[in-house]
């Protein structure tokens, strides 16, 4: 079938995960679907969300939980965005800087030796402040719709931390995060790659914790498209998702890493150091592009996301999560394209997150997939089933546990 | 009352021309800054109805954050996100300029405001691109020029031959007169 359109337009976030994208242009996985694509660098997610959406681009690496924001109308735009496609798994960490760091190992520093590490020490920190009449520390997220943001709440509220009243938290782009840190407008936050990697080379800051430690295997980066231009454009849609499914398995070989980082540390991409870049990606299981069926949007993910959005008051309790998990986590239009290149896709949308401490294997697939430990740090788990449960259950005491295994 | 506006941008020429087209407007600039500035706090500071950013500025994440925050009496939504206003965001983005105001305003009291900024924004663009192709004419013209010298003395020709015959290079070759321009030079100069 003839495709709609051959000349596209993509918008990347200088960040390690835009690796795809750039990958199936430098290496020519967009050409042999025979698209022409252009890569254009944003500053800012309000730019790729406002370009996706009146068409200046076709479509954009974005954060998961944003093309619910615009398809529910929860932050500045109410126009739909869907994705067939995850860009990667893992990826981001928690930061501090180094005199936080200090002050947690002497406030608890048995709390500071466990892994995960939990949060338990920076409450210590918060108390202490808190009676000697200080302010609240600052710590910087990336935009109010990012797993960052539930990240960091979560890891927070695990400890007991209300995120909302014991501490301020402000959004930062991401390559400005090192700069505010080392000019102590920001006491920590949570930041994809190589932004972490960057403060502790720079020996500013110390990363705590890592979304492959806060909870593997979840989906992080999207290719996002607008609802319209996905409906008006579907063969175009999908020999992108074919380049994106080669381009993320190139991108996955261990012996190709260097040579990733050596062509998104660039100018034009991430704009970082590439020793910095390279380090991160070759850091085993941070950043995984496409083993454990990382390309796939699982719906159950999305319910996690949206869950999320209830606790932190982001979304009315009037909102049918299924129904738009559904309409934007678009897992047919992943599995039509997949299924041309006989690649193995899952036969479920949903399954329970958290269950797996350690490698796994997902039976119900067109072949067997391997898949990754998927667990969660406080050892709680996710079932579809009861998302509604948990909302609301959430949504009376944001900081309460997560429901046990 | 006449609406209070702040501008950000990284561009002061540009700064300049936008503020003052808004003050004729009979508008207020209570601030105009860059990227990175504080931009939440001088909003709270300062308050204004509307601000105008340049598109290309990391600020609007943190901007956007603003509405999150619920203790902000004044939340700043990006431009007519109440009612679509599709077009009007079009233009905005094409000629590089992003508007949030505050939340409840109406609409058609901040539309002037956001058509001075995107009628300015989109000016200063094109004296840009403007801009631009003078300086590359000029370059390009600087090149023909040089390679034109070179097949001279090579060929022993005068300035018309010369000319002529990176003209049919040019068409036989469908390239553009410069790229001839530039193999030749880069010719001579790995013939030394």
């Amino acid at each position: 079938m003839a495709l709609e359109k051959t000349r596209l337009r993509l918008g990347i976030v200088p960040l390690c995960d835009c690796a795809p994208i750039v990958v199936a242009r430098e290496r020519g996985f967009f050409a042999e679907q025979g698209l022409d694509v252009e890569i254009a660098r944003e500053p800012s997610w309000a730019n790729i969300r406002d370009k996706v959406l009146v068409g200046a681009l076709d479509g954009a690496q974005m954060l998961a939980p944003m093309p619910f924001a615009t398809t529910l109308g929860l932050g500045n735009v109410h126009q739909p965005i869907v994705t067939a496609f995850g860009l990667n798994i893992g990826g981001n960490a928690i930061t501090v800087s180094n005199a936080l760091f200090d002050r947690m190992m002497e406030a608890d520093p048995d709390a500071m030796a466990e892994r995960p590490l939990t949060a338990r020490a920076l409450k210590a920190v918060i108390e202490r402040d808190r009676a000697a009449g200080a302010q609240p520390m600052t710590f910087a997220m990336v935009y109010p719709f990012s797993s960052h943001h539930y990240e960091l709440r979560g890891w927070m509220a695990a400890a007991g931390i209300d995120p909302d009243r014991d501490v301020r938290l402000v959004v930062v782009p991401p390559p400005q995060m090192v700069a505010n840190l080392s000019a102590g407008n920001i006491e920590g936050y949570c930041v994809g790659e190589p932004w972490n990697a960057m403060a502790s080379s720079l020996g500013l800051g110390r990363v705590l914790i890592t979304s492959q430690e806060l909870w593997g295997g979840r989906v992080e980066k999207v290719l996002g498209v607008a609802e319209g231009w996905a409906d008006a454009h579907p063969e175009t849609h999908k020999a992108l998702i074919r380049a994106l499914l080669l381009a993320s398995r190139w991108t996955d070989q261990p012996e190709n890493r260097a040579e990733v980082a050596r062509i998104v540390a660039q100018p034009p991409y991430v704009n970082a150091p590439q020793d910095v870049v390279r380090a991160t990606l070759e850091q085993p299981g941070a950043l995984i592009f496409s083993a454990h069926a990382a390309n796939f949007p699982w719906r159950s993910q999305a319910l996690w996301f949206l869950v999320q959005m209830r606790r932190w008051g982001q979304l009315p309790a009037t909102v049918d999560m299924r129904r738009a998990v559904d309409r934007v986590f678009r897992s047919d239009l992943y599995r039509l394209a997949a299924l041309e290149l006989d690649i193995a896709v899952p036969l479920i949308d949903a399954k329970t997150e958290g269950d797996h401490r350690t490698p796994w294997t997902l039976a119900e697939a067109t072949r067997p997939i391997a898949m990754g430990p998927d667990a969660f740090f406080d050892g709680g788990r996710f079932d579809p089933a009861e998302a509604e449960t948990l909302a609301n259950h959430y949504a009376r005491s944001p900081l309460s546990a997560a429901l046990r295994a | 009352m006449t609406l209070r506006v702040i501008l950000v941008d990284d561009e002061p020429e540009r700064a300049k021309l936008v503020k003052e087209a808004l003050e004729a407007g009979g508008f207020e600039v209570v601030a105009a800054f860059g990227t990175g500035a504080g931009v939440s706090r001088r909003v709270r500071d300062l308050a204004p109805d509307v601000i105008i950013v340049d598109i290309d500025s990391p600020d609007r994440d943190t901007l956007e954050d603003m509405r999150r925050v619920t203790f902000e009496q004044r939340r700043p939504v990006v431009m007519f996100a109440q009612d679509g206003g599709a077009d009007i965001i079009r233009a905005a983005v094409a000629a590089g300029v992003s508007a949030y105001v505050v939340d409840g305003l109406k609409p058609e009291r901040v539309k002037p405001v956001v058509d001075v900024a995107i009628a300015r924004f989109a000016q200063f663009q094109e004296m840009r691109v403007e801009l631009d192709k003078a300086k590359t004419t000029l370059a390009e013209r600087k090149l023909v020029e040089k390679a034109k010298g070179i097949l001279m003395k090579r060929r022993n020709c005068g300035e018309d031959e010369a000319y002529r015959s990176m003209r049919r290079m040019a068409m036989d070759q469908k390239l553009r007169l410069v790229d001839i321009a530039n193999k030749v030079i880069e010719a001579a100069e790995l013939l030394g």
